[in-house]
């Protein structure tokens, strides 16, 4: 998508929220102008701050279920008997929908960051598991050889030929994921928490009927997911040059 | 610098490829090796380079059992060697860096091979955007950057058009490869096989236990395609192909 298409669309979307503001003329949908101001006023005031906490919550799951999600999957898409073994649990567990678990997760980890995290983690961490465990298994053999002919251990084969055959699997599994990881997140903030946009939107606006307000953290947490989209864009692009040739 | 003794060999739950098999060949000798579709071609150069291991017998080569692969071994596959992820510089870098070789000198020795191999205005290019020939050109690069005393190619140009395939079957020779280090070269290609193979061994149907060897002084040389004794060669070895296709062992 080029700037000029990205502008085109983002402002098609602004004029049909105004056209949809001015149709029901109600408190309960105030139009961009006006959210776009309360907006801009809210930052300071602590909506900044709210935004901060739930991008530092989201991150850091990522980065927790990455970390561990990538280098089970490289091992289960190397070694074939782990694989056998692991097949059955991961093929029981990924499909269970992972927030039903949010209570126990709550009544074992408390209602603080942890318990937030690990939910969003666990999510994200099926899905990287899953796509890294096929990409590594799905590396041609004659690759392999003709590394391993170059002198190559089981080091070199992991960081030259397996991480880099991986990671455009790794970047869509995430990028498929983050609408999926912010709509959690939302819920995970929605209660027993005075930080987040979650509990910004639900406590702050919708709670108070501050309808600019509650619109405001809508609108920082679409952002939010939108930023998260296009940094694992501009990762894609920086460290997989080759996948953009194909497209 | 090889010897083949009695090796035995089948993959797991597959039937046996090769049976007591026995080879050799002499330090500074190029080797086509050719046979029937699925016959044991590319096994036996994996057995050559270290990448599988016989169950019975040994492969040595220059004296020492090979267990694993030889840093002195250079490998060119069909199609599938090169790095996708790599642009064409840091593939044919790739084994100097895996060896440890540091800058400024990895970088004077690749600059050199694809200098050499004529691919020097595309090393910034990733493999996909190459041609066929291009693509295996740095293959070799990549391989000869190693200097390697003993060369396998396992069907290295059969996925390409006729003409770019003598192109890089002539670049083989011009490069002298035949001259300066041992070379097996698997092929289906008889006419490769009789212009790059000065010795050439038809391998039978499995399991194998011996195979014929066809002795071809005159390949190597760039016109040797346009001379009688090279279709004499092609029809003898095309020969020897059907009657051990058929007849089982050579």
């Amino acid at each position: 998508m080029g700037k000029a298409e990205g502008a085109l669309a983002a402002l098609s979307l602004f004029l049909a929220w105004q056209v949809a503001a001015l149709a029901v003329q109600a408190p309960v949908l105030p139009g961009p102008l006006a959210v776009l101001t309360a907006f801009v006023q809210a930052l300071p005031r602590g909506l900044l701050w709210h935004t901060a906490v739930s991008a530092w919550r989201v991150v850091a799951s990522i980065l927790i279920a990455v970390g561990l999600a990538a280098p089970i999957g490289l091992v289960l898409g190397q070694i074939k008997r782990l694989d056998v073994m692991a097949a059955p649990l991961i093929y029981i567990t990924y499909p269970i929908p992972k927030i039903v678990l949010l209570p126990i997760v709550l009544l074992f980890l408390g209602i603080g960051e942890s318990s937030k995290v690990f939910i969003i983690a666990l999510i994200l961490f099926f899905q990287v598991l899953v796509v890294v465990r096929d990409a590594s298994s799905g590396v041609r053999p004659e690759l392999i050889y003709s590394v391993r002919s170059l002198g190559a251990r089981r080091r070199q084969l992991l960081r030259y030929v397996y991480l880099p055959a991986c990671l455009p699997a790794i970047l869509t599994a995430l990028r498929v994921s983050t609408g999926t990881a912010v709509a959690v997140l939302f819920f995970a903030e929605s209660f027993a928490t005075n930080s987040g946009l979650g509990y910004y939107i639900l406590v702050e606006g919708w709670g108070r009927l501050a309808y600019p307000e509650m619109y405001s953290g809508v609108l920082a947490m679409s952002l939010l997911g939108f930023t998260i989209y296009l940094a694992l864009d501009w990762l894609e692009r920086r460290l997989c040059g080759w996948v953009q040739l194909g497209k | 610098m090889i010897r083949v003794e009695n090796v035995s060999f089948a993959y797991p739950g597959k039937e046996v490829i090769f049976q007591r098999f026995s080879w050799q060949v002499e330090k500074g000798e190029s080797w086509a090796i050719i046979g029937p579709s699925g016959c044991g071609k590319t096994t036996l150069l994996y057995l050559l380079a270290g990448l599988r291991l016989p169950q019975e017998g040994a492969v040595l080569v220059n004296g020492q059992m090979v267990r694993r692969p030889r840093r002195q071994t250079g490998l060119i596959l069909q199609d599938y060697g090169l790095l996708p992820w790599a642009t064409v510089h840091q593939n044919t870098a790739l084994g100097l860096t895996i060896r440890g070789v540091r800058e400024p000198q990895r970088q004077a020795i690749v600059t050199q091979w694809l200098a050499r191999l004529d691919i020097a205005d595309v090393s910034a290019q990733y493999p996909s955007q190459l041609s066929g020939g291009q693509r295996q050109r740095a293959a070799v690069a990549r391989t000869l950057a190693l200097e390697p005393d003993l060369l396998l190619m396992d069907e290295p140009f059969s996925s390409l058009d006729a003409l770019t395939r003598e192109g890089l079957q002539n670049m083989v020779v011009e490069l002298g490869i035949e001259s300066i280090l041992t070379s097996v070269l698997v092929t289906h290609s008889i006419e490769e096989a009789v212009f790059l193979g000065k010795h050439i061994l038809v391998l039978p149907l499995s399991p194998i236990t011996q195979g014929t060897v066809i002795d071809n002084p005159l390949a190597g040389q760039l016109r040797y395609r346009d001379q009688p004794e090279f279709y004499r060669t092609c029809e003898r070895v095309r020969q020897t192909v059907e009657r051990v296709g058929h007849d089982g062992q050579g």
